[in-house]
């Protein structure tokens, strides 16, 4: 039977042990697709363990640029007999199962509906090297190359990138080529390849880079100008400081003396790594940490003595599968109101919600500004699929002319030339914010006490009903300062009126655009949109929401937080709000989004009832 | 509520080097409960940095939660001060040491928010050596909260509310040198002439600096039977030392007889005169302070004095080798490397 010849829109998963170096022989793989223009969006799928279990790798190549999980898998790379019968369960009807047949397939497993390549990976590399180490390590290396012969893929690009990484360790360019056509030549031999799957060199990758977000977030907080950052290890927001630390080596160690115009502090766990930032920051210096949820919950306390104390704090939460322990290797976005309403007491926290690798750096650049400007905690969620994934993004720009918004900071000049008493919590301006002074700055004049307790204007200590409302009605105040300053959704309109929206943020972004993409080509309906950016709302949301007769809201958790969240800042009518949902802990994918639109619509008779004020 | 205290002062106020009378190291008047063994220790910070010439606001005060912790209140008007939150205070001073290593970060703790809620964060505050004076006002008791036993009340100690506790008591000075702390010192709030050199020479300490001080709760636990009592701490008190303070500018003059006496030389010059009572103890040697802090305990003793000092140690942005500026004073030119070099980074990633 001739099958159709489907070219650069493919998902291909491996299925490898972990511990066994798999993760760069499958990286060198997707890399080279990128390298011949054509987009690619990767996703690893890794236990919580350092060797032995299975461990996937998901790349979906699409040269239309959808970059969220299309849904199903077109060619799994069978390496991990523990998962065999799984993985060859998850290929859809038509596909490819390419597996390690060392061990030949047993009859049980067999599907009819795919085809079945097998090639015996293990047995030539124990034929070809003594060495047990080397025998595991270039079986990685051949499966690339069988793959290039079966998709058809140009081996110079594979060979360049082998190149590139062997910079300086020439001696292992060449045993890496021979295995990687060692594994070319077993395939091309074989009657069925290439196969029905192709990939073809396209420009369509323009000047985009690859990155993860978590190395975003980490090259925002160097160009953002932290000079401190405290941490405790925790998967998966651990890379954050591995590249803030990388970049400060690279960047800010004086040539001559070799000293660091940084501070990395591995702190004892998040309490003090929370508290080290604030101390920091309080002493005049822009700092931040990074953590993920269990992280989050210890640092509550703290946060809440950041807002209401007023000192600019700057978190990196790479948000993981909760609650407790939960799933930590797999992404959710779950820690929507548990950051928004941060700490005990009337609190609101400033959330940024990043979608791409350009905003993780953006955003946190910008959190520096936002975090002295404002005087407040400044929550950045980005998510473990965001964070850990390489993912194709526009590229990172940032503009010499720049300088940091430092915010409203008394120099020892301004102090000097003061008649009137200094009050740190005045609200001079009128936009709820007041003035701060850095300890050390005038003899005389300027100093006060920080405390978590109830103060007056003056940073005095009070017990005053009335004072205390005062305050905490100037903290809602300056929310809506900050509803106008941090970045305003990105809304998209079809060009034809349009009574149901969508509402999605982070990383729901690709999927969901792809998914109204394909509703409208399937089945003409057109939805608006609008990806929220931050927390405070700006007006801009409760617009939307009003334009529409309902709007879905797409998320990834079990109970719908950022509906519950629009639902509760905005008083709305619940029924106005469709919860579209996933959190198995898998990166939401564009099929189910559309899947559950398309049902919801054609379910729904009448439209919600809306109910007016 | 604090109040302001009157500004009358008499005219003739001894001034020091900056020209600061004592009254500009003063505080708000203190709401702790008159006889407070920390009202005690307030005056004596605020005549250790009169004395020695601080300037008020090249001071940064920290504290966490508790009677203990209110205290930077009452003393040094004119310097920042943070009342973080409970046992946290370590580490909001680790991160303001970060920030800016120029200042003289003062911290003050308690019993509870040290040995109990902030132990944690204590021992890694030791563990780094951070440049700081960790003052712990040792009660033996939560005062705020009303009279319960905390970690450091002494077995079989008895409190106001009249049982014994069962409990062994953590001993913060043995606890620190085993950790390695640089500087470690016990002291008795009552005995001013003792305490306030021991506070001078943990400012001129380079490293973390801890003072372990005795401060009876009049309220709560100076009661027959409480070993944090008045009573108990003046019949049961043996100093190691005395110690007086010459700074770097002035001539030792005293002549002491050898053997009795020890001078230790701080960083900045200044030396310290370590008058010795007890010969077995060498301060300089880790195991003999934590051997004498036993030996007194069996005698029912509490020892006092500096216990152990190594001036050669090395603190916290030694060993990280951060620039010698403060970090917070660097601007963009330092910290952004700019718009090409994001350029390169974009094309490692193609």
């Amino acid at each position: 039977m001739k099958r159709e010849i489907i070219i650069n829109k493919f998902v291909i998963k491996f299925a490898n042990v972990n511990g066994t170096g798999s993760a760069s022989a499958n990286k060198l793989f997707s890399k080279a697709i990128f390298r011949m223009g054509i987009p690619i969006s990767p996703k690893n799928i890794f236990p919580s363990n350092i060797q032995g279990l299975p461990t996937w790798y998901e790349v979906r190549v699409n040269e239309n640029g959808y970059l969220g999980r299309r849904g199903g898998i077109d060619i799994m790379v069978g390496i991990n007999p523990q998962s065999m019968e799984r993985d060859i369960g998850e290929l859809e009807q038509g596909g490819y199962f390419i597996y390690d047949s060392t061990k030949p397939l047993s009859e049980d497993l067999m599907r009819h509906d795919i085809d079945v390549i097998g090639i015996p990976f293990t047995q030539h590399c124990r034929e070809m090297y003594d060495d047990e180490r080397k025998r595991q390590l270039f079986r990685n290396v051949m499966y690339v190359g069988s793959l290039a012969a079966l998709l058809d893929m140009d081996m110079e690009v594979i060979k360049e990138l082998i190149r590139e990484q062997f910079r300086g360790k020439e001696k292992l360019i060449e045993p890496n080529f021979e295995a990687l056509q060692k594994g070319y030549d077993i395939a091309k031999a074989l009657p069925n390849c290439p196969i029905a799957y192709r990939v073809e060199k396209r420009d369509k990758v323009k000047d985009k880079i690859l990155m993860d977000g978590n190395e975003a977030c980490g090259l925002g907080a160097v160009y953002g100008g932290a000079s401190v950052s405290a941490w405790y290890p925790i998967t998966p927001s651990t890379s954050v400081i591995d590249n803030f630390n990388k970049y400060c080596r690279k960047f800010r160690t004086d040539p001559e003396t070799g000293k660091k115009n940084y501070a990395i502090v591995q702190a004892e766990d998040e309490l003090a790594a929370i508290g080290m930032v604030i101390g920091a920051a309080w002493n005049g210096a822009r700092s931040f940490t990074a953590t993920s949820g269990p992280g989050i919950s210890l640092m509550n306390e703290f946060l809440g003595l950041a807002y209401f104390a007023e000192i600019p704090t700057v978190l990196v939460n790479v948000q993981r599968s909760g609650p407790s322990t939960g799933m930590p290797t797999r992404t959710q976005q779950s820690d929507i109101l548990t950051c928004a309403y941060a700490s005990h007491g009337d609190t609101k926290q400033v959330c940024l919600y990043p979608s791409t690798p350009k905003e993780c750096f953006e955003h946190t650049a910008q959190a520096f500004d936002l975090a002295e400007r404002l005087q407040t905690p400044i929550m950045i969620l980005s998510d473990l699929d965001l964070g850990m994934n390489d993912t194709m993004s526009e590229p990172l720009k940032w503009d010499d002319s720049k300088e940091y918004d430092r915010g409203k900071v008394l120099t020892e000049e301004d102090l000097e030339n003061m008649d009137e008493r200094f009050g740190r919590y005045l609200d001079v301006d009128g936009d709820g914010i007041g003035y701060r002074t850095y300890p050390g700055t005038h003899p005389t004049k300027g100093s006060f006490f920080t405390r978590g307790t109830s103060k007056d204007e003056y940073a005095i200590y009070t017990e005053s009903g009335e004072k205390y409302v005062e305050n905490m009605q100037r903290l809602l105040h300056k929310w809506r300062t900050a509803s106008e300053l941090v970045p305003q959704p990105k809304i998209r309109k079809t060009d034809k009126p349009c009574t149901v929206g969508v509402i999605y943020y982070g990383t729901s972004e690709a999927s969901t655009l792809e998914a109204l993409t394909h509703l409208y080509r399937l089945h003409r309906v057109s939805l608006d949109s609008l990806g929220i950016k931050a927390f405070p709302f700006s007006d801009q949301i409760g617009q939307f929401i009003e334009e529409h007769d309902y709007v879905f809201v797409v998320e990834q958790n079990r109970d719908a937080q950022m509906r519950s969240l629009l639902i509760n800042e905005y008083d709305l009518d619940p029924e106005r709000l469709v919860p579209v949902l996933h959190y198995d802990g898998s990166p939401i994918t564009a099929r189910y989004i559309r899947h559950e639109i398309r049902d919801w619509i054609l379910q729904t008779s009448t439209l919600p009832q809306r109910h007016r004020y | 509520m604090s109040y302001k205290i009157p500004t009358f002062r008499h005219p003739n106020l001894p001034k020091n080097d900056l020209g600061f009378t004592s009254k500009d190291y003063e505080g708000a008047v203190s709401t702790l409960c008159a006889g407070c063994g920390h009202d005690s220790i307030s005056a004596a910070i605020i005549e250790a940095c009169f004395e020695m010439s601080i300037p008020p606001h090249r001071v940064a005060k920290l504290s966490g939660i508790g009677c203990s912790s209110k205290t930077p209140t009452y003393f040094l008007g004119n310097s920042h001060g943070f009342n973080s939150v409970h046992g946290r205070m370590p580490s909001v001073a680790t991160g303001a040491n970060m920030a800016n290593r120029d200042l003289l970060y003062i911290g003050v703790s308690g019993d509870g928010d040290t040995a109990s809620i902030g132990m944690g964060q204590f021992i890694h505050a030791v563990r780094r050596n951070v440049n700081m004076v960790y003052i712990c006002e040792n009660n033996g008791v939560y005062g705020l909260t009303k009279g319960q036993d905390s970690a450091t009340t002494d077995m079989g100690s008895i409190s106001k509310k009249g049982e014994p506790n069962p409990l062994e008591p953590i001993d913060l000075c043995a606890i620190s040198l085993q950790l390695g702390a640089s500087f470690v010192a016990n002291s008795f709030s009552g005995d001013k002439k003792q305490l306030i050199p021991i506070i001078k020479a943990a400012i001129l300490h380079q490293g973390f600096a801890f003072i372990n001080v005795i401060s009876p709760c009049v309220t709560f636990n100076n009661v027959p039977g409480s070993t944090k009592g008045y009573d108990y701490i003046r019949q049961h008190m043996a100093s190691t030392n005395t110690v007086d303070f010459v700074p770097p500018a002035d001539e030792i003059t005293t002549e002491y007889d050898p053997g009795t006496s020890e001078q230790v030389t701080m960083h900045d010059g200044s030396v310290i005169n370590l008058h010795k009572i007890d010969d077995e103890l060498d301060i300089h040697v880790r195991r003999s302070a934590l051997k004498r802090i036993k030996d007194y305990k069996m005698e029912d003793k509490v020892l006092t004095g500096v216990l152990f000092i190594d001036e050669e140690s090395k603190e916290v942005h030694e060993t990280m080798n951060t620039t010698d500026v403060p970090l917070r004073s660097l601007t963009e030119k330092e910290l952004c490397p700019g718009a090409a070099s994001l350029e390169d980074i974009n094309n490692l990633h193609r």
